[in-house]
Order: C-alpha cells, then sequence, then structure tokens
C-alpha cells in the first residue's frame, strides 16, 4: 500500500525525521488557513497523488508542473486552485493522468546540497539495506548505472536493528562533517525505526538536503508499506485513498481476488498467480492483448468466480474472455458451476472460451456443456488462448 | 529416486485441527504420505482422524513420533512463530504453505535459519512431493508419476501445469519442489538445482520463474558453470506492468530489475531451453532432452 507525501511527513514527525513544516487540504476554502500556518518566505505547492515525477509533470490543461515555488500567499493559492480537481499526467502516471485531491503546502527550504537517501528490504541478503548517495534530486536508478561509486549502502542485521556506527558510516560516506554528521545519523537512525516498526517495504527520501544553518531534512517523502503486515497497523491503514486505486481492483479485493487491469481487450480469469501471468503471456504471444491480470486463489467459491466475471465485464473495453483453471484443490465441475452462474446472472453476451484442466475436469465439461451457454471449450492453454484471440480478432 | 522427501519421511502438520490444515493433511495421509503428528496448542492429547495424535509444541511430536519433516498451516500472523518453533525443535525440514506472511517477520526468520541446519521450503508455496513415495503440501497427487525430471518453480498452478505436461508426455518428476512466491523465502532455485544435480536418479531439470528479484539468473549462472544435465525453463511475466505485484508479493519489476527479459536472456546463456509458452514447457524439456 503507497500513502501520499504528506501523510509520509506525518509519519516522519512522529519519528523524528525533520522536515520542513507543512499543510495539506482536499478543499480550496482552506487554502489561506494551510498557507497561514507555515512561517514567513518562499512556499512550495505540491500536488498529492500516489505517482513520481510530479514536479515535472503536466496537467491536461496545459498547466506546467505538479510542484510549485511560489513567492507570495496569493500566487501560491493561484498555483493550488490550478492543481486542485486538475488531471496531471507524470512518467509514472501513464497518459491518462492522475486527478489531483489534496494540495500540500510546505515552507520553502533554503538548499545547501541535494542527496539521496531510501531503506527497503533486499530480497538477494533477506536484510534491510540503507541505500544513501551524494547525487539527489535525480534518478538514483542512472546515478546506479553511471556512477556506482556515489552510492553507499549498510546491509542491517534484522534481529540486532540499525547499529549508530552504521547510521555515522553513511553520515560521513555522505561528506558530512561535525554536528550535521550527528544530524544526518540522528535521521537515517529514526528513518530505520520507522521503516521497521511500521512493517514498510520501502522510504525513500529524494531529495534529502542539508541546509546552510547546519540542518538535514527530508524535501520529499515516498513511503509504501508490506500489505501482508497491514493487520498490525490500523492507524496506517487510515492512510489509504481508494481514489488512487482503479475502481474494479478495489471491488476485487472486497472477494479477495487478486486483479490487476490491463490496457487490452481480452479478459483473463485464472487459478494462481503464476499461471495468471503465464496466460496473460500466452494472448500477447499469439497476437492478442490481455485486459487484466486475474488469479481467484487456490480455493476460490463460486461466489467469487462471479464477482471475479461481474468485475472483468466491467472493463468496457473487453471483447472476449478466457478461464483457464488447472484444477487442483480447485475443482473444475465448482469453477464450472460459478462460470454457469455468473454468465447467467451478468447475462454474457461476449464470447468465452474455457480450458479446464484437473480433478473433476469431465464433471466440470460436461456441466458447461450442458448449460445452454455458448462457450468454446479448449484441450490446452495455447489452444485456448489462439482461440479467443482469433474469436476476438474476427468481431 | 528423489530429493527432500521420500517414503521414510516422517511429517508433523503444524496448525492440524485448522480448516485447510486439517484438509490437506487428509489428503497427503490418502496419498500415502506418513504423516505422524500434529501440533495445535491446548488440543494436545487429541486424534486427528482417530489416527493422528495431536501435540501441544512441535518439540514434543520430534520427541514422541519422530518427525523430522513438518508442514506448516498456520495463519498468516503465527506463521513466522510456527517455524521459528520447528526450527528451535530440530526438524530437519520445514515446508512452509501459508501464504501472507509479513516480509518483516520472514527476515527475522531467515536470520535465524541461517542460524540452524534445517531447511525451509516456502513460504507461500505449493510444497514438495516425491510421486508415490510423499506428498507434503497442497498439490494435487494424481497429476504426478514416478520418473526422473525434477521440477522447481515459484508458483503453484505453473507447476501442476509443468508436471501435467511431463506427465502427458509419457515421463514423470523424481521430485517436484514449489519454493514459493515470497520475496524472502528458505530455500531458493539455485539450492534446489544443487540438489537435483547431486541427486543420481535426477536426469532432467524443468526451472519455472517469474518477474521479481534476481533468484533466476542466480541459478542460470549455477546451471551454467556446475550442471550437464539438460534444463529447460520458463518465466512468467512478459507482459506485466512494472510497478505492480502480480498476486506474489514476490513478482514485481521494480526500478527495471527483475524483468522477464533478463531471466530469459540469463537462462538461454546457461544453454537452458526456455519454452515460448506455458503450454510449451514438456516439449521444451523434451528438446533440451534431445528427445523431441
Amino acid at each position: 500500500m503507497n500513502i501520499h507525501e504528506y501523510q509520509a511527513k506525518q509519519l516522519f514527525e512522529k519519528f523524528g525525521i525533520p522536515c520542513p513544516k507543512g499543510a495539506a487540504t482536499s478543499s480550496a476554502e482552506e487554502f489561506s488557513s494551510c498557507i497561514d500556518s507555515l512561517g514567513e518566505g518562499l512556499i512550495v505547492v505540491k500536488s498529492q497523488i500516489h505517482a513520481g515525477g510530479r514536479g515535472k509533470g503536466t496537467f491536461t490543461d496545459g498547466f506546467q508542473g505538479g510542484v510549485k515555488l511560489a513567492k507570495t500567499k496569493g500566487e501560491a493559492i493561484d498555483f493550488a486552485n490550478k492543481m486542485l480537481g486538475n488531471t496531471l499526467v507524470t512518467v509514472q502516471t501513464g497518459p491518462a493522468g492522475r486527478e489531483v485531491q489534496t494540495v500540500y503546502f510546505t515552507e520553502g527550504a533554503d538548499i545547501e546540497k541535494e542527496y539521496y537517501l531510501a531503506i527497503l528490504m533486499d530480497r538477494a541478503t533477506s536484510k534491510p539495506v540503507v541505500v544513501a548517495s551524494t547525487e539527489g534530486g535525480v534518478d538514483i536508478e542512472t546515478v546506479a548505472e553511471e556512477t556506482p561509486e556515489k552510492i553507499f549502502k549498510a546491509f542491517v542485521d534484522p534481529a540486532m536493528g540499525m547499529q549508530a556506527h552504521q547510521a555515522r558510516k553513511i553520515a560521513f560516506s555522505l561528506g558530512f562533517e561535525g554536528k550535521q554528521a550527528g544530524a544526518c545519523a540522528k535521521l537515517i537512525f529514526n528513518l530505520y525505526k520507522m521503516f521497521w516498526e511500521t512493517d514498510a517495504s520501502m522510504v525513500e527520501i529524494n531529495p534529502l538536503i542539508s541546509t546552510p544553518d547546519g540542518g538535514v531534512m527530508a524535501l520529499d517523502a515516498k513511503v509504501g508499506f508490506d500489505d501482508n503486515a497491514l493487520y498490525r497497523h490500523k492507524d496506517i491503514v487510515e492512510f489509504r485513498d481508494l481514489n488512487e486505486e482503479d475502481d474494479k481492483e478495489i471491488e476485487a479485493s472486497k472477494f479477495d481476488l487478486n486483479y490487476i487491469a490491463l490496457d487490452g481487450n481480452i479478459a483473463c480469469l485464472v487459478n494462481g498467480a503464476g499461471l495468471a501471468m503465464a496466460t496473460m503471456d500466452i494472448i500477447k504471444h499469439f497476437g492478442g492483448e490481455p485486459a487484466n491480470f486475474l488469479d481467484v486463489g487456490g480455493g476460490a467459491t463460486a461466489e467469487q468466480v462471479t464477482a471475479a466475471f461481474k468485475i472483468i465485464l466491467s472493463d468496457e473495453n473487453v471483447e472476449g474472455i478466457l478461464v483457464n483453471i488447472f484444477g487442483g484443490i480447485m475443482q473444475c465441475d465448482i469453477i464450472a458451476e460459478g462460470v454457469i452462474a455468473a454468465a447467467k446472472a451478468v447475462s454474457l453476451d461476449k464470447p468465452l472460451v474455457v480450458r479446464l484442466e484437473g480433478t473433476n475436469v469431465d464433471k466440470g465439461k460436461q456441466l458447461l456443456a450442458e448449460s445452454g451457454i455458448e462457450i468454446t471449450s479448449a484441450d490446452s492453454l495455447a489452444d485456448a488462448a489462439e482461440k479467443i484471440v482469433e474469436i476476438v480478432k474476427a468481431q | 529416486m528423489s530429493v527432500l522427501v521420500n517414503k521414510d519421511t516422517r511429517v508433523v502438520f503444524t496448525g492440524i485441527t485448522g480448516k485447510s490444515g486439517g484438509f490437506h493433511a487428509k489428503l497427503c495421509m490418502e496419498y500415502g504420505t506418513k504423516v505422524v503428528a500434529g501440533v495445535t496448542p491446548g488440543k494436545g492429547g487429541q486424534k486427528f482422524e482417530d489416527a493422528v495424535p495431536v501435540f501441544n509444541t512441535v518439540a514434543d511430536a520430534v520427541e514422541n513420533e519422530g518427525a523430522n519433516a513438518a508442514c506448516v498451516f498456520v495463519p498468516p500472523p503465527f506463521a513466522a512463530d510456527s517455524i521459528l518453533e520447528c526450527l528451535d525443535a530440530g526438524v530437519e525440514l520445514i515446508i512452509a504453505i501459508t501464504e501472507g506472511i509479513p516480509v518483516r517477520d520472514m527476515a527475522l526468520v531467515k536470520k535465524r535459519l541461517l542460524e540452524t541446519d534445517s531447511r525451509l521450503v516456502g513460504p507461500n508455496c505449493p510444497g514438495v512431493i516425491t510421486p508415490d513415495q510423499c506428498k507434503i503440501g497442497i498439490m494435487p497427487g494424481y497429476i504426478h508419476k514416478p520418473g526422473t525430471v525434477g521440477i522447481v518453480s515459484r508458483s503453484g498452478t505453473l507447476t501442476y501445469e509443468a508436471v501435467w505436461q511431463v506427465t502427458c508426455a509419457g515421463l514423470g518428476q523424481s521430485t517436484c519442489v514449489g519454493i514459493g512466491g515470497d520475496p524472502i523465502n528458505g530455500t531458493s532455485h539455485t539450492d534446489v538445482i544443487k540438489l537435483f544435480n547431486e541427486d543420481p536418479d535426477t536426469e532432467a531439470i524443468i526451472m519455472i520463474g517469474e518477474i521479481g528479484g534476481d533468484a533466476e539468473e542466480q541459478a542460470a549462472a549455477y546451471i551454467k558453470e556446475h550442471v550437464n544435465k539438460p534444463v529447460a525453463g520458463f518465466i512468467a511475466g512478459t507482459t506485466a506492468p512494472p510497478g505492480r505485484r502480480m498476486g506474489h508479493a514476490g513478482a514485481i519489476v521494480s526500478g527495471g530489475s527483475g524483468t522477464a527479459e533478463a531471466k530469459i536472456a540469463a537462462m538461454m546463456d546457461a544453454g537452458i531451453v526456455v519454452a515460448d509458452t506455458p503450454s510449451d514447457m514438456g516439449q521444451a524439456l523434451l528438446r533440451a532432452w534431445g528427445k523431441a
């Protein structure tokens, strides 16, 4: 689960990670009071969406920049009015962009130098890793590729937690000296504490900045959480913003279905994540475009299958459906019943290709054949994919 | 013959009195697996299916029934504790089926695991099966047939797909190992490939991977260096959009790493015959084996 920058900054404050004072609102009427709550000087106006590249983004009405620096209160309000309710397109949003529903105002910071700092779980070592760089405010993957010597890492023993010397070493590697090195180390230490205690999957500060008065602070904040651990973080679940999620994905999550919307026109319904991915791949292999990823899980009920059908059919781009089930624990006749119930419930009018294999396959095929629903059955995954691609293309 | 499990493996099921734990323990017993004990704290002294003694602790199951393998079916919030309990009780092989264990918990489990001589397979995996000898997990037993093909995979149903194709081709499996779809797991592709390579009765290998991480690349490098047995492979997720978790917690392309393209390239470089489609895994194996 991802959260907005202003929410991440609330967590930063709680864990003692310095950042510029800020205030967020979803209401244009509160722009003025938000700005008044900040100190004198420059004001940064920031669109709040779950995507990076906001500063260089463009709104669909042509307005440039999802992050703007304002010299006066009037200018800040003007920028905020142009952002709120407008749709921001960045390199990460895709061409459709995201509607800005919250604007975040922060005090302008005096930047001496920009750095990069992140903590994430390293899969290769199974340990949290702190990644820092003297090159901040830029794309870290480019830095890693072109100047790997400017990236510093520290692997943290998960049982012992971050040690003070590890935080100090990173601060010194970044070139900090004296009291400022101490301030940086403390920030790193606190950031690790937050990463660990909140079950974050990633915390990223880009840029981290030093200020002429000897301070170190987080100018930006990007934080994601381990979905598997949300059950023990009720406070973080409160941060969930449904506006940032696809309606169909929200609906799917209610039924414990793994659904991800894609751009194609052939919907698929599969059991198992690996097979669901492979089904998308084989549709593409035969010249089609998958409309979604959908894993109904290992033990789906007829009710879940019906819900899954309704969700994939609510996608207007869908012109055909491929059901691919390898029944292990999930029995083919149960799936067949679900498919029949769903097809009737939604008055299915799109071509449907079904491939069943595994437990009770004959019973499942028989149920489908006797249902009176127009279904093309397939013998193998390749056969199924070829058939649905052909049918959709012929339409 | 096999790796990891065989007809002499003595299994304890943790969470045996739970709904899915009980259901699958029963199916494993019907398959012929020696399920010698169950563990549910507070239910020690009961019998599961009027046959299998239930204990309060894993240590009791090991001491009284000589369990040397464990199948963990405990719900996610308690699963890490159950694995740690198995480690403390000295269980040699722990197979964790549970899906949804927090990554933080697994980081701690992994740290402890490395201090012991035990092996953990999973979590979030279908389990391990040596056909006609021992099935520990949730895979449908009947699709398997004894043979000489070793199969290792991160995915459940995609493994069944490969198993079925191998069986339909008139061949069989030595052992099938599902290593699970989580970002932190106990046993890697490389670990299982090593076991298959050293097993005299495994003659050929199918390795199935998916997007995310670089475990497949590492396994490919190992195969290139050490394995002379024919290897076929498949990678799922060529069409997966970057930055999205595709069902499995570990199946994500982030920052340009973990792509299917990179994995497929590494596998081809290692001489692995990569299947064009998931329908082609059995045929790819035959091509790798010179039997096509």
